[in-house]
């Protein structure tokens, strides 16, 4: 196969829908909670992402990956609100998501890790925790300033919560550390956990793996497992660690050029023509 | 590990001291006098010495009262909560006392109760730049506006300096709110300047707007604040009623009144920084810093960065507000000059001095920066040659701030 055009992708990216449309319904016979379709993000003149479509159901682990530059983190982006997309819908429960702002889209449930750690890093580990939770609480100036009963409730439940999640990504003893002084396994740690204390609808990772060392992955894993398993949330991802990416991924998306080139389970994407010469070259 | 602590400790005593020593030989050393002869230089080093004296020995001495603390983690918060009680009711107590000693009488205590009022602006602009980190260089512009509030409530209405002190405050956020709207969307340098050039607005407009400003006349004879209700002038402004002198028995003293309008003062201080104090441990004030620290993480939480910053600027603005109207009523009168850039610059290099983000620091940099200079009244041209290089050099060498905040405010119990 020699310069495979756009035109191909397109070809083998609608095959590989009817399969998984087929599967998607006897597998989790539930509606999707993001649908993107016909995502399009252009720099000017640069086709950063174009003709991206693809859906999230419940309670999946969906990952994107695709060589250096393919587009992957810009589809994020988008997703997230921190790009507006130029063309293409972004539907989350029953809306157009599509150039909402992010925090906006935060609130509705979508909340994301970065592929450079992005902690509160002079504040302590709980510190972050408890800022993550800053639309739960009891923000109203005055019942703080009085130091109301409920809001020192709220602020008793907000640590508590904390103390869960801490414990849950097995940070409990750097609780009162500053952010910036955690290993860099335990900054991905945290930065999780400070998405999942926002009780998110959708997680997305960007490149929860990198610079982890082999156990620390197996941590991530499992962890990713036990998150989908135990708190009701999607995942989105986008990982370099094929290991990670074929053991847990319910579903890949395979991008090159910000196009789409293989859909499919890990089994049907590690044996797809297009995805082999984009990692490997051509014969 | 202890000996490397034991020789910072000691090079970061003789910094202070040389710091200490450049600073004080132009303010305190050297005096110009004119005498028969013509103009003789007296130059004498005694003070500076001691004032260099008196900062290393303090250097060395606070760590070594800090460093056992600082090394047991789980068990600082505790008792730094209790030294910080200590030092905070001693603070009080000295700062009750000192109208009442010698040293305090006269021209000393107008200059301490101006430095209140500076200390309530930096502790303002400390939520704006410390906490939120939004450089703000207009910040004059809400403490004119809250002393311009007062001075017009005052001259057309009546209104008294309490009644009119929530309404000047809440006109400098309102404003606050106003100015900050469409432009907190800006970052960094290009929010500085616009809040620069609001600032010039402001007084030019308080300087031309002759119908309502009398302009650069400004507004004069504004009431005095009253304590418990009764007037503390010579003479009441209200006809029948009488002043506090007169229901105590005692003759009126400027001085008396001049320790009652520093109390007002302080109480005023006392209750900004316990406000502020608070504030900055609600879910607001950890929102501020975590803006501070990184906005896309805040947007990725769905903080959001407009309500948040808002926030920091109309309730710095609003504690600009409360100092204006003290202002105008302590010095009884208000000209556009009073609010210009310089006095911006002044309470940004308070913040900067004092230590962002910290509030004894700020405090004891609005007693450094606005008393020093009484102790130096011949050096007055210097002053701000003097401020610039303080800041050069405080930019170098600490630029944390000479007392910068302990940065543990949340813990969880383990």
């Amino acid at each position: 196969m020699a310069g495979i055009a756009p035109s191909g992708g397109i070809a083998v990216m609608s095959e590989n829908a009817i399969i998984d449309k087929a599967e998607a319904v006897t597998a989790a016979a539930s509606a999707p909670i993001l649908s993107v379709k016909q995502l399009q993000m252009r720099f000017g003149g640069l086709m950063a992402v174009d003709n991206i479509t693809f859906d999230v159901v419940e309670k999946e682990i969906y990952a994107i990956i695709g060589p250096n530059g393919a587009g992957k983190t810009t589809v994020f982006n988008c997703v997230s609100g921190f790009y507006k997309p130029t063309g293409g819908d972004i539907l989350f429960g029953d809306a157009n998501i599509a150039g909402r702002t992010s925090h906006e889209i935060a609130r509705r449930g979508i909340v994301r890790t970065f592929q450079n750690i992005r902690l509160f890093r002079n504040m302590t580990v709980v510190e972050n925790l408890l800022v993550a939770q800053h639309t739960q609480l009891k923000t109203g100036l005055l019942q703080g300033l009085l130091n109301t009963k409920a809001y020192r409730q709220s602020e008793k439940e907000a640590l508590e919560r904390a103390a869960f999640w801490l414990d849950k990504v097995q940070l409990r003893e750097v609780a009162n550390r500053g952010a910036g002084n955690l290993s860099y396994g335990q900054q991905r740690r945290l930065e999780i956990a400070r998405c999942m204390i926002t009780k998110p609808k959708l997680l997305m990772l960007d490149e929860p793996a990198a610079g982890l060392n082999p156990q620390e992955t197996a941590a991530l894993d499992a962890l990713i497992r036990d998150l989908r398993d135990t708190c009701n949330v999607s995942v989105l991802l986008i990982e370099h660690d094929m290991s990670l990416v074929m053991e847990i991924s319910d579903r890949i998306l395979v991008m090159e050029y910000g196009q789409p080139i293989a859909e499919g389970t890990a089994e049907q994407v590690r044996h797809d023509p297009n995805v082999i010469r984009a990692y490997l070259g051509d014969e | 590990m202890r000996e490397q602590i034991k020789t910072k400790i000691l090079k970061d005593a003789f910094i202070a001291a040389a710091v200490t020593a450049i600073l004080t030989v132009p303010m305190i050393g050297l005096r110009l006098n004119v005498e028969s002869t013509g103009l003789v230089l007296h130059k004498n080093f005694l003070w500076p010495a001691v004032a260099a004296a008196v900062v290393f020995v303090a250097r060395l001495v606070i760590p070594f009262v800090l460093i056992p603390k600082v090394s047991v983690p789980a068990a600082w918060t505790q008792k730094a909560g209790d030294y910080k009680k200590w030092w905070v009711g001693a603070l009080i107590v000295l700062a009750i006392a000192w109208p009442f000693t010698l040293l305090g009488g006269g021209s000393m205590l107008t200059a301490v109760t101006m430095a209140m009022v500076y200390i309530m602006l930096a502790l303002g602009l400390n939520i704006v730049v410390g906490y939120a980190g939004l450089l703000d260089l207009g910040h004059a512009a809400f403490y004119a506006i809250g002393a311009y509030t007062y001075a017009l409530l005052n001259a057309n209405f009546d209104l008294g300096f309490w009644a009119a002190l929530p309404l000047a405050g809440l006109s400098a956020a309102l404003f606050g709110v106003l100015l900050g709207f469409p432009v907190l969307r800006l970052r960094g340098d290009y929010l500085a300047i616009v809040t620069l050039g609001f600032g010039e607005i402001v007084r030019i407009l308080l300087n031309n707007w002759d119908s309502l400003t009398h302009g650069p006349d400004g507004i004069n004879n504004i009431a005095k604040p009253t304590l418990f209700g009764f007037e503390i002038t010579k003479r009441a402004r209200v006809e029948d009623a009488s002043t506090l002198w007169q229901t105590l028995g005692i003759d009126y003293s400027n001085v008396y009144q001049q320790i009652i309008l520093y109390f007002i003062a302080l109480f005023l201080v006392v209750i900004t920084a316990f406000l502020i104090n608070r504030l900055v441990k609600m879910p607001i004030g950890r929102a501020w810093e975590a803006l501070r620290e990184d906005e896309i993480a805040c947007r990725s939480l769905a903080l959001n960065p407009t309500v948040i910053k808002l926030t920091a600027f109309s309730l710095g603005s609003m504690f600009a507000g409360f100092a204006g109207a003290f202002y105008a009523a302590f010095i009884g009168s208000v000209t556009p000059d009073s609010f210009g850039f310089i006095e911006s610059a002044i309470i940004l290099s308070i913040v900067v001095l004092g230590g962002m983000g910290s509030q004894r620091g700020v405090i004891l940099a609005a007693l450094v920066l606005t008393l020093l200079p009484e102790f130096a009244r011949g050096f007055a041209e210097y002053r701000m040659l003097v401020f610039g290089a303080v800041m050069v050099l405080m930019m170098i060498w600490r630029p944390q701030g000479l007392w910068p905040a302990s940065r543990r405010r949340v813990e969880l119990p383990s």
